[in-house]
This record gives structure tokens, sequence and C-alpha cells, in this order.
């Protein structure tokens, strides 16, 4: 990415800080999301904020932002210290927030979304003073926007403007951007991180919060890394090196531990259940998402996926199980060939889906336990004869499922959607697994969301999976969790599998740097 | 042409007008209801009430206190539909109809001679009391524009009618621009598609949906009072006949717009007077059913076009029909 933005830093930042957040705590229930977290910005100065998914940074910015109250700690602003209680607080105060998925109205113009509710709005407003006003901000960043345009008609890089706009409109000088280039293309990319340069020379403070080194390499003066709620390391950007990052982000903990001890290979390696080459799908945004991937699971080992969220992992495995048509390439399940098969079909040949997000895909949260047990069962006998459901059989196994897979509930009359996170994800498994022997299970972040514990159940059925000789391929946005689990990592980039490495060659710093530069560096795939 | 023919076409368009501004009244101000994200089904019920407050006010106390009547009753009507949908987040589906029901019952009863004759003595005691057991009343004057009634064809359609229809018209462009160009309609519009939205940047969503449901309610009302005293000024029981439904469709007809509700309007007011005059000419006089089905086989052609031109995607407000509470 854009190497040359790094040669010009910009204007040495001064020294007066214009946030400073000091010793803030923010609990939720079961994790503390920000221990003791002390967090400065400096006038005119592009501030990466890094850390994993989970590291607490969005958390953080929530706190400056006023959607969420610290349980302890103290932030001045421009040296006052000050009580936030909402985001027009903090509006007031001069920061904005642009959050990773816009909040626009997609019907409305431009305009109407940038002064939705402006306090210096008359009755009647002089639009045409306001879409002038709207064309000069933009055209100060180079930005080609028509105030007139309907906002559900422009691309991701002119909404996130949009989002822009409002603050600056509102006189916001301290700039929160979560996550912006996850929804961009490159050359989008290119323009925001102009924009952000411009804005420092301004003497505006922007924080970047990003979990792509390159990123933080390429565009900040000075980065800081979160790792588990806490800080774990802050200084100039071009005193820090990629590696000195990345080694920050995942922390090295987990090498040699449980995540890369060596362990039996299951006999029928190299008996492949799944087997995708050359495969192309399309995205929702009518650009392919996946290009030409190979890929192989074998029977009895666990395939990671790892890449950075929005490089093409998830349609990658939706199409594996059904849900989206290939555009080129072959799947073969069992040597038989599946490509464009039907979800359900793909089901009675032996694949099993796990969808991500179980309590929003997996369930239907309004019925109990037994009916979402019933809804994969009532097909087959004995469940169902003659398309009459036999709702004592139904009982019996969901009965089965509930205590073989720990499902904490009362009783299956429960309704699904009161379950927590890590019961709903092990309810969805024992449906799948209960019922049926799969020979392919496919696991979309399966564990995303859920505490420690729960997480570490869902590994353990896998791993249990695995030494049953199922083949597994899991995709997971936790690096450490990939590299416990599985025999081999793919890792995807810009829609393409840009390297496969065994267990026991692989190291967090490899893998982030394969995931954020999409090269194999010295890899032996 | 031959002078027979203009004349005809021009007491189509007349009725046309004037049959098609109860549809104006009641669809602008639906518009501007569902704009804020609420469906109210009552229209038909309230329009009912407005016809028969306007009946017994006007014999008590003249076309003007009628007609403010009718738009009180209808705002009262629509405080209840706002305190069950909005506050209590009742479906508004069922809201709705419930209204209508009790509209259209509570009307029917109000209409009763005994009752409009004791509703009618209640009110103004020195007005003779069989005026009530005519069932009719004085008809809104007409207020001929000189000069512009006079253009031949559209001169009488547009500027020999009641005050009621000029209003209609003055309310719908006076609602769009109410809408499209001030703070208050972006706010409503905002509250229609993304309340949620809205609230952070500090709209009261539940005050707009409030002020929407009751002057949508209110105009509906007034459009019960219209289609009394202004169309047809004696009362029998189910005088609305589900005018209100297709005032309802009319408001997906116009994509929401209270300036496209005009033309909407007025096509189906012209639908509606010639189902009353083909016959007269012969052609199906004998089995006048099929021709009064015409306004609900139009309306379903007609949304069966629109869906079809924009593709499936119906611009409707992207909240409308969702209540709306703060947890979420």
């Amino acid at each position: 990415m854009s190497e040359d933005l790094l040669a010009s830093p910009g204007p040495a930042p001064t020294l007066t800080p214009k946030v400073e957040m000091r010793g803030i705590v923010k609990r939720f229930p079961g994790v503390v999301a920000n221990d003791r977290v002390d967090f400065t910005i400096y006038a005119g100065e592009i501030h990466a904020l890094l850390g994993e998914n989970g590291a607490g940074k969005t958390t953080l910015m929530n706190i400056l932002y006023g959607i969420y109250t610290p349980d302890a700690g103290v932030i001045r602003v421009r040296g006052v210290p000050v009580r936030l209680r909402s985001p027009r607080d903090a509006i007031r105060l001069g920061i904005g927030m642009v959050h990773q998925d816009f909040r626009l109205i997609e019907a409305h113009t431009v305009v109407e979304n940038v002064f939705l509710n402006y306090d210096g709005l008359g009755f009647i407003p002089k639009w045409s003073a306001l879409e002038s006003r709207l064309e000069e901000i933009a055209s100060n960043y180079g930005w080609r926007l028509n105030p007139r345009a309907r906002v559900g008609d422009l691309s991701p890089g002119e909404k996130q403007q949009v989002e822009l706009l409002k603050l600056l409109v509102r006189g916001a000088d301290i700039l929160l951007l979560d996550e912006p280039t996850s929804v961009l293309t490159p050359i989008e990319t290119k323009v925001l991180f102009k924009t952000m340069r411009r804005m420092a020379e301004e003497g505006k403070s922007i924080v970047l919060i990003t979990h792509k080194l390159s990123e933080a390499m390429s565009v900040s003066d000075r980065v800081t890394v979160m790792r588990r709620g806490r800080i774990v390391l802050s200084k100039p950007t071009r005193e820090a090196t990629i590696e000195e990052l990345s080694a920050a982000m995942v922390g090295g903990q987990l090498i040699g531990n449980a995540g890369l001890e060596e362990r039996p290979t299951y006999p029928a390696v190299d008996a492949p259940t799944l087997q995708v080459s050359g495969l192309s799908v399309m995205g929702d945004e009518g650009v392919l998402a996946v290009r030409d991937a190979d890929l192989t699971v074998n029977r009895g080992e666990i395939v990671g996926i790892a890449g950075v969220s929005g490089n093409g992992q998830i349609e990658l495995v939706e199409a594996i199980a059904g849900l989206r048509k290939p555009v080129r390439g072959k799947i073969m399940l069992n040597g038989l060939d599946v490509t464009g098969a039907s979800p359900r079909r793909l089901m009675e040949l032996g694949l099993t889906y796990i969808p991500p997000e179980g309590k929003k895909w997996g369930i239907v949260p309004e019925l109990s336990i037994y009916e979402n047990v019933a809804l994969r069962v009532a097909r087959y006998k004995p469940y169902s004869r003659m398309g009459v459901i036999n709702w004592r059989k139904v009982a019996e196994v969901a009965g089965k499922v509930v205590s073989e897979f720990r499902v904490d509930t009362s009783s299956i009359k429960s309704r699904a959607g009161s379950l927590s996170g890590g019961n709903v994800q092990r309810l969805i498994l024992g449906r799948e697994l209960t019922t049926s022997k799969p020979s392919l299970l496919v696991a979309a972040y399966p564990t995303k969301g859920l505490d420690i514990a729960a997480s570490e159940q869902v590994r353990r059925i896998l791993s249990r999976l695995r030494s049953e000789g199922v083949g597994v391929l899991v995709l997971s946005e936790d690096l450490d969790e990939i590299l416990e689990l599985s025999d081999r990592i793919v890792v995807m980039y810009g829609g393409r599998v840009v390297g496969v490495v065994r267990r026991g060659e692989a190291t967090p710093e490899l893998l982030g740097i394969m995931m954020s530069r999409g090269v194999a560096a010295s890899a032996s795939a | 042409m031959t002078l027979e023919s203009l004349s005809f076409i021009e007491a189509i368009l007349t009725s046309a007008v004037s049959a098609g501004t109860i549809y104006l009244i009641a669809s602008v101000g639906e518009c501007v209801t569902e704009r804020s994200g609420v469906i109210n089904l009552g229209l038909e019920g309230i329009m009912a009430m407005g016809a028969i407050t306007s009946f017994i006010i006007t014999l008590a106390y003249g076309h003007l206190a009628a007609i403010l009547a009718a738009a009180l009753v209808g705002a009262v009507f629509g405080l209840l539909h706002a305190f069950l949908s909005v506050s209590l987040r009742l479906n508004q589906i069922v809201v709705g109809l419930a209204i209508t029901w009790l509209g259209l019952g509570l009307s029917a009863f109000m209409g009763a001679p005994e009752v409009a004759r004791e509703l009618l003595k209640a009110l103004n005691p020195s007005v003779p009391e069989f005026l009530a057991e005519l069932k009719q009343a004085p008809r809104l004057p007409e207020v001929r524009v000189e000069f512009l009634a006079g253009i031949p064809i559209i001169g009488r359609a547009l500027f020999s009618q009641n005050a009621l229809v000029y209003a209609g018209l003055a309310s719908a462009v006076l609602l769009w621009f109410i809408l499209f160009r001030t703070k208050w309609g972006l706010s409503l519009r905002s509250v229609g598609e993304n309340p949620a939205l809205a609230d952070t940047a500090g709209v009261n969503v539940f005050a707009i949906r409030y002020l929407a449901v009751v002057i949508g309610s209110a105009l509906a009302g007034v459009a019960g009072a219209y289609l009394f005293i202004g169309y047809q000024p004696f009362w029998v029981e189910n005088l609305t006949r589900s005018r209100g439904f297709i005032a309802l469709s009319l408001v997906i007809l116009s994509s929401w717009s209270p300036l496209r509700a005009i033309a909407a309007s007025f096509l189906f007011g012209g639908v509606e007077s010639l189902q009353f005059r083909i016959p007269l000419r012969g052609f199906g006089a004998e089995t006048p059913q099929l021709i009064m089905m015409l306004p609900y086989i139009i309306t379903i052609v007609t949304l069966v076009l629109i869906s079809l031109a924009s593709k499936g995607r119906i611009p409707a407000p992207a909240a409308l029909g969702k209540p709306y509470s703060r947890e979420e």
C-alpha cells in the first residue's frame, strides 16, 4: 500500500495533547475490555490504534465517543476533565466517530444525511447554500461527491466521505475511524489516507482503529498496540518495525505450548473429502470475492482459513456450503462433483455447515430448543412419517443433544433465543452431529463472540471430530485459535489463496505478514 | 371532435376532480403518516367518522364547524392509533383494522335516525329535529374562480369546485413542501427510514410519529367530511365504501409523495366517475357489477405495474410498519 505516504509523515506533531485518557477501565460480564488504559492523542497526528479483534480498541474509542461510560479513569479534552454521557456530548467537544457500519439513510441525499437535525438550520433551510458548503469541503479534500446524490447509489468510499462530512460540518477535529478501510477498495483506501494526511496538516487529530499492520505502518505518525484490553506498545511509527508490531498484537505466549504441540496424524491423511480447484465466487458488491482458489481438506485433518476479514474467506466457505453459486471452478465432495449443488444435497452427501453468528443464522430464536432440533431432523424417518412429525422422537433426540453437548437449559421447551452464545453454538453443533455423521464439517467463525470457556469447548468438539476421521474446515478471526487447531493453515488475501502453511512451520508473525501483505514471504508452502 | 364529446370529457374531468378529492385529502395525510414509519389502516373508519360528524355538525352549526369537527374527531382517532402503535408498540396492522371497525361501527350507530336526532338536539336545540331524519345536509357551495373557470375542458374541473377541493390541492402542495424542503420534514422522513439513527441525531422519534399520525388522521376526518358535504350529502350506512383502503393503495401508487398523490387521486376519481357513466352509454347496463369492480381492478393492475417498473423495489420508507423502541 502507498509506501510514499511513509516517506512524508507530515509536520511533526506538536506536543500539546488534545485528548488524554488515563487509567480507563471498562468491564463487561465475564471480560475486562479495557484494563487501566492510558491513551493520548496529540494535535495534528494520525494515531494508529492497532490490535486484534476483541483487543479492546473499539471499546476504548466508544468510551471516548460517549457510547460507553468507563468504570474508572479520567478523560481530559484540551486539558479539561470531561464526562461524556452520549455521542452528542462528544460531538460538542469536537470528537466524532465513523463506525465500521455506516450510519446513513440510503434513501436520502448526501446533503440530507449530513444536515439531519443540524443545529444551525432554520425551519426552511437554504438547501443550495448547504450544498455548496459541502462541495467546498469535498473539494478541499479532493473528493468528487455530488451533494444531491442518493446515498444508496454511492460507493463505500463515498459513503465514508458522507460520514466524515457529518462530523466536519459539526466542527469535529478529533476523528475516530473504526476500521475505515475494511470496506474500501485499494484506490479508495489511498484517497482516504490522503484525506487523513490533509486533515492532520490542518491540525486535526485522527485515530485509525485497525488490525492491519501495513496500514498502521504506511499512514500513521504514532502507533499504539492493544492486546487483551491493555496497551502493550506505543511509539512513533518510524521507530517501529512490522515484526515488532505483529508480535505485540498476537503475543508470543502461545508459541510452544498447546498451540503447536505435535499430535498424531490420522492414518487416513491424503484421503481428501473436499477438493476445491480454480474456484471463483462473486461477492455481494458484484466483484469477484474469491479468485481461482484451490483447497483440499483430508479426512482426519483440520484446515484453518486465516485472513483479514473481507478477503474472500466467507464467500469461499459459503460457496463450499452451497449458499453461493461459483462463477468458475470445481468443488468435489468425497470424489463427487458437487459444484452448484443445493445445501440440502450437500448435507445428504456428508457436509455439515455451521454458519457464522449462530444466533442469527443457526437457530430460530423464537422457537423452542426441540423445535430447533426438529428443523434439522423433521424431514427424515423416524422423526416424521408422511409429513407428520413424531414429536416424541424429536424430543428424545433433542434431549440427547442437550445432554451430550452440555447445553445449559432447564428444559428442551425453553426458547432457543434465551440461551447464551456458547449454548447456542453447542446446540447447533449437537443438532448437526447427533443426527448425522458428516465426512466434512465447515465451520464459519464458530467461536466468535463466545467467552473463553465456551470457545474452548467448541475447539474440543472440532478436535474430537478430527480424531474420528472427519475433515474440518474452520474459519476464524483469532490467529491463536487457528494456530492451536489447524493441521494446515490456508491464508487468503484479496480473494486468493496466497499460501498454505503446515503445523509446525506456522508462527503468528509469518501468518500476520502473509495476511496483511498477501505475500508468502519465505514460507515453504 | 364533436361538441357533445367535448362536453362529455369536460364532465368526466370535473367529476374526476370532485370524486378524486376524497382520495386526495386522505392519501396526502397518509403520505405524511407513512413517511414517519407508521401505516394507518384505520383510514376507512376515520373517514366514516368524519362523514357522520360533518352530517350532524353541519345541521347544528354549519359547514365550517363541521369541517373543523371532522378534523378534530380524526385527530382523536389518530391519537388513539398513535398511543397503541407508537407508545404501546402494538402491531400497526391490527391497530389500524381495529380503528376501521370501530369507526365504521360507531358512525353507523351515530347515523341511526333516533341517535342522530338526539345528538342534534343535544348540540343545538334550535334546529328542527326532523332534519336529522331526512339524512341530508346542505352541500358545500361551489366557489367559481371567474375567468379561469371559463378555460375550455379543464376550467370547470379545476376552478368551479367547492372550497375543500382547493384546500385539498393546497394541502398536497404544502405538505410536499414541508416533507421535502423543511428541517422538520427531513427529520420526519428520517424517522420513517431509520428511527434509531434519527434518535441518536437528537430527533424526538415519538413526538414526530405522534404528530404524523395525528395529522394524517385529521386529514382522513376531513376527507370523510368532504365525502359527505362536498360530494354526496345524504347519509347511508357504509358511505365510505372502501375508499379509505383505496386511499391507502394510492399512497403506494404516488410513491409516498403528496404531489404525485394529486395525479393518482384524480386518476382514480376519473375511474370512479366513469364507472357510473359508462353504463349510461349502454355498455354494461345489464351487468353493472363488472364495471363497479373497475377501481379495484385498476388498483391491483397499477400496483403490479409499479412493482414491475421499480423492479420489485418499491421505495417504501424502510421502517414502515416497524414499532421503535430504544432498547433495541
